[in-house]
């Protein structure tokens, strides 16, 4: 056990140093910092309050247009512009003013309008001031139909379409919503850790074997260990890299909670979620990693150079590339057969049963059944990759195929 | 205290890499492995490490088989270096040595220590990939023996090294033997066993071919050299009955001859022919004995 400590310190320690590590945590923190202050950001860049001239030529519109525009839009100023219309389209030009709206009345007396800018790509805008205009046209043109504002704030209302589960266990809409967020930050962090880190094992094993170093560390310290060591260390750096990214986010989030809550959150509904599904997507994400884990472990093993581990870990990435396509395709319809089948397959279990497990309302003997199988695979994984590892880190060769598989295995055999 | 191999065999699938090898190697003394290439000695390593195991019979040491709680008390310089390039020499073998159970401040003081001995103490925060093939060399040797071993394997300990650092090597592994290691080593290089050793193993294809002390494995090869310098020519010789090999030299001939009564006949033959400036009898080196010996089974 204490080997498994000094070798497990030794993978962390080595790899926290690394030119790589270093960098690539300080790319996605500045990242993660970015996007935090995305809205400061992208104001530093503004300059301030977009002012829009207006003419209104009908001498009524304007003020109507003013609360209505800027109602929604605060960052909008709309101001009565008392020059001709040439004068205007100047004072837009130079820049003192963002736009030039001329107002006008059509024979039927609705109103219209010609909108000056000096380039007409900020669509956003032009959308909300030319809605703007359309709510007062319909304001108008019903007022002059003679249809009173009690029947016109009717017709406007929303209609009533209530949306109900007969199955009492099903999921609210609320709650769909809320777990669909989750499911997508689970399926992405997995992913991520899986192709990162599974790589840095398979990676850290490639370049132990192609030192030739392995010789020396198999014989201080059993295959076994030294794979799970491998695995536990690169897992803790994992972890290190993830708190700091987390905390990093929770410290932006928690400062910037006015300006962030609201946006985000929302759309990925985090905010208010029950706990079981938080705790389910922490055993499935650890049980995933250890997976994937140990596979790379094996394959990393299995490969005399460091170049050959980009090819040999192929296998893996296309598992957890299809496991999360099936993820992301099951998100829509978590209760088709393929989803519900490959939940079971234990490369796919940590995102598909998560995701049937956060859409759906699964009885909790098929989550234990998915989490037996995978726990068993995994098992069953180590006990093959550290037979696999034994004659593997004793095997050089320039082939890096399946059937090194079955030579380191013959390898570590014990002929009985 | 002592390393035994019984019966030892090693197949792999089809192939037999080591066929019923049997050793006893003593404490405190130097075990020599000889072996052409692919004659199985790293096998047979591997198997006493315990990275391989055995097809056939048993490996012990002073008794018990050797297993992982043991490793603290072994000792192995590989064939190949192995050892991480981008590490330090310092974190290397501090990480190495606690692998064998040292702590961290012994690691420190008996790397010092070997460092200076083996005159590369400015090594000490040097990147393993910035040193040549023979200081790295020395660096593997110094991760094989910091943690002062009782046993020691060594695979081919003293290739890639010039003569001088082939001497320091070799002072420091006696120096380990009288402290009490025991120490196998291989080497292809008869002298360095012929020097060290004496007891010594031939393998050949997985074969013991020779087995034994140095010296009754030479007086039981009865074959003799004699070494003839004269002014005459010897080629007579050649035909002369006793006679097994004739080599010509330049001051007059090598001869390997049956035994030794073979030079006394000889020693007869050659007066008045002329002026003779030598005549020895040697015991035959160990090369002798490994070419006949291994030279043979290649037939």
């Amino acid at each position: 056990m204490n080997k498994f400590w000094i070798m497990l310190s030794h993978t962390y320690m080595t790899r926290l140093k690394t030119k790589s590590f270093l960098i690539s945590t300080i790319i996605t923190l500045v990242f993660i910092v970015g996007l935090a202050n995305f809205q400061t950001i992208i104001e530093a860049f503004d300059d301030g309050e977009d002012k829009i001239a207006v003419i209104d030529e009908s001498n009524e519109l304007f003020e109507t247009y003013k609360q209505s525009v800027e109602g929604v839009n605060e960052e909008m100023e709309i101001v009565a512009y008392d020059g001709t219309e040439e004068e205007g389209k100047a004072a837009v030009q130079e820049e003192d003013y963002k736009a030039l709206i001329v107002l006008s009345t059509n024979e039927s007396q609705l109103p219209e309008a010609s909108y000056y800018a000096n380039t007409i790509s900020d669509s956003s805008n032009q959308q909300l001031l030319s809605q703007q205009l359309q709510q007062l046209k319909v304001a108008i043109a019903t007022q002059q139909a003679g249809v009173d504002e009690a029947a016109l704030a009717d017709i406007y209302a929303p209609v009533t379409f209530e949306t109900t589960a007969l199955d009492e266990a099903a999921k609210s809409q609320e709650e769909l919503s809320q777990a669909r967020g989750i499911v997508y930050v689970m399926l992405f962090l997995l992913y991520m850790t899986v192709m990162m880190y599974g790589q840095m094992i398979a990676m850290e094993i490639a370049n132990e074997k192609s030192s030739r170093v392995m010789e020396i560390l198999v014989s201080s310290a059993s295959p076994v260990t030294h794979m799970f060591a491998k695995i536990f260390g690169i897992a803790l750096l994992g972890l290190t890299q993830v708190t700091l990214f987390v905390g990093v986010g929770y410290y932006f989030i928690t400062t910037k909670q006015d300006e962030l809550t609201g946006g985000f959150f929302e759309i990925f509904g985090i905010q208010d979620t029950s706990p079981s599904i938080y705790i389910f997507a922490i055993i499935f994400f650890i049980l995933g990693y250890l997976l994937y884990a140990t596979l790379a472990a094996m394959l990393g093993s299995l490969v005399s150079r460091v170049e050959d581990a980009q090819q040999m870990i192929m296998p893996m990435i296309f598992l957890i590339l299809i496991a999360f396509f099936i993820a992301m395709f099951g998100i829509g319809m978590p209760d088709s057969t393929l989803v519900v089948v490959s939940s079971y397959i234990p490369f796919f279990t940590p995102m598909v049963m998560f995701l049937r497990v956060g859409m759906l309302d699964v009885p909790i003997w098929e989550i234990a059944l998915s989490i037996g199988i995978m726990i068993a695979t995994i098992i069953l994984l180590a006990i093959i990759g550290a037979r696999v590892y034994k004659g593997g880190v004793l095997m050089y060769g320039r082939s890096s195929s399946f059937k090194d598989l079955k030579k380191a295995m013959a390898l570590s055999k014990k002929d009985k | 205290m002592t390393l035994l191999l019984k019966d030892v065999t090693k197949r792999f699938g089809q192939h037999t890499a080591v066929d019923h090898l049997s050793l006893e190697i003593p404490t405190q003394e130097m075990f020599g492995f000889l072996g052409g290439n692919g004659a199985g000695k790293t096998t047979t390593f591997r198997m006493i490490l315990g990275l391989l195991d055995v097809t056939e019979g048993e490996i012990s040491w002073n008794g018990d088989t050797i297993n992982y709680d043991k490793s603290h008390l072994i000792g192995y310089l590989p064939e190949e270096r192995g050892l991480y390039p981008k590490l330090t020499v310092k974190d290397q073998i501090v990480y190495l040595g606690k692998l064998r159970g040292m702590k961290k401040s012994e690691a420190l003081v008996e790397l010092e220590a070997w460092l200076k001995r083996l005159k590369v103490p400015e090594y000490m925060n040097k990147k393993v990939e910035e040193l040549s093939k023979g200081n790295q060399q020395k660096i593997q040797f110094i991760s094989a023996v910091i943690h002062k071993p009782e046993l020691l394997i060594l695979d081919e300990p003293f290739s890639g090294l010039d003569p001088i650092n082939v001497e320091l090597l070799k002072e420091a592994v006696v120096d380990l033997k009288e402290q009490g290691t025991s120490i196998v080593f291989s080497s292809h290089q008869m002298d360095h066993v012929e020097e060290l050793c004496k007891h010594l193993c031939i393998l050949h294809k997985g074969n013991p071919v020779v087995q034994g002390p140095l010296r009754d494995i030479k007086q039981s090869f009865g074959k003799k050299n004699l070494v003839i310098h004269a002014d005459f020519p010897l080629e007579f010789l050649k035909e002369y009955p006793g006679v097994i090999r004739y080599k010509k030299v330049m001051e007059g001939c090598e001869l390997q001859i049956e035994n030794e009564a073979v030079s006394q006949d000889i020693f007869t033959a050659l007066p008045g022919k002329g002026f003779i400036r030598k005549f020895d009898l040697e015991e035959p080196s160990l090369n002798d004995i490994f070419i006949e010996k291994v030279g043979a089974s290649y037939e």
